[in-house]
């Protein structure tokens, strides 16, 4: 769909617009609706509206699969890690009131911390399911 | 009242497009009307104030879903088959599960009823802590992320394994077939 400029030029000025909801849902997650998750998707979204009109192999430059695959970890990783942090400063795991010497600063903290674990692992998880699909689709019989 | 009227219209369309779907046997048509029944969901769930479970229904329900079925759809022939004689033994059970989920329906509290027994429990402490003490003006974010924290962990490894797994499915080293093979 490369060739298509009404797609290409409303998606170039899509792109960017979506990708900063992604990011203000994410890190406004303890202020207003949504959280990891919903970040997750929308910025994989994102990625993936880019993917489906300039390619695949385009997409492919700008989220290389190794580090997709990656990141799909290092957000479980973040997660649990923060868990454990809070369990080698003398609380219990997933404590974040520890984290900080003023608790209610440690709970923001923590949760921020934890919905960006959430939104890389749903983010890239998506992003590389549909490389893996499209990959796919292209060897269809 | 405006909320029931809404509320009804958006039933309507999801009956429409439900129907329409039954009836329809080209692949494509179906797979987009199914994308514009999610995003009709997710309308609903905004007008249930579920605004963070509208965002995963549009994003995913009604964008990612309707994708990758356009994906499969390259592997899949165009038109469903068409088949001669009405299965009547799972219309049975459909129709049967639906009264029993409709009866199952009338026992629950009404929506947002603060006497439901699900509300007693710790919900007005995690309601009155989480701004109060913790100065976080989204209970449902507090919840997920620091009450039932262990539980949204789990979560997210889940979605860690299911997509490891669909990748290692699709990814992985697929089998060349020789001529060899089709012969016997």
């Amino acid at each position: 769909m490369k060739h298509n400029p009404i797609l290409r030029v409303t998606s170039k000025i899509l792109f960017a617009p979506i990708m900063l909801y992604g990011f203000y849902v994410q890190f406004h997650g303890d202020f207003g609706p949504g959280g990891g998750f919903q970040a997750g998707v929308i910025i994989a979204a994102a990625l993936i509206l880019y993917g489906l009109i300039f390619g695949l192999y385009s997409l492919k430059q700008v989220a290389p699969p190794p580090v997709v695959h990656a990141l799909m970890g290092v957000g479980v990783l973040i997660f649990g890690g923060v868990g454990v942090v809070g369990l080698v400063l003398g609380g219990e795991f997933l404590n974040y009131s520890v984290l900080l010497a003023d608790a209610a600063k440690g709970q923001h903290w923590g949760i921020l911390l934890v919905e960006f674990g959430v939104g890389t692992t749903v983010a890239s998880t998506i992003l590389g399911l549909f490389m893996a699909f499209a990959g796919f689709v292209k060897e269809a019989p | 009242m405006a909320s029931l009227i809404i509320n009804i219209s958006l039933v309507g369309f999801m009956l429409v497009i439900a129907l329409m779907i039954l009836s329809s046997r080209r692949l494509f048509a179906v797979i987009v009307m199914s994308g514009a029944y999610s995003l009709i969901s997710a309308a609903m769930f905004i007008n249930l104030d579920a605004v963070d479970v509208a965002f995963t229904e549009a994003a995913v329900g009604a964008g990612f879903t309707t994708v990758l079925f356009m994906a499969a759809m390259a592997w899949l022939p165009a038109e469903e088959k068409r088949r001669e004689t009405p299965r009547i033994f799972p219309l049975l059970i459909c129709l049967v599960v639906g009264a029993l989920l409709m009866w199952g329906v009338s026992y629950l509290p009404a929506l947002g009823d603060p006497n439901a027994a699900p509300h007693q429990y710790v919900a007005p402490r995690y309601l009155a802590e989480s701004y109060d003490k913790w100065h976080i003006p989204n209970a449902v974010t507090m919840v997920l992320a620091s009450y039932r924290g262990f539980d949204t962990l789990g979560e997210v490894v889940v979605i860690f394994t299911g997509g490891l797994g669909v990748l290692l499915i699709l990814t992985g080293k697929r089998r060349v077939r020789t001529d060899k093979e089709d012969e016997s």
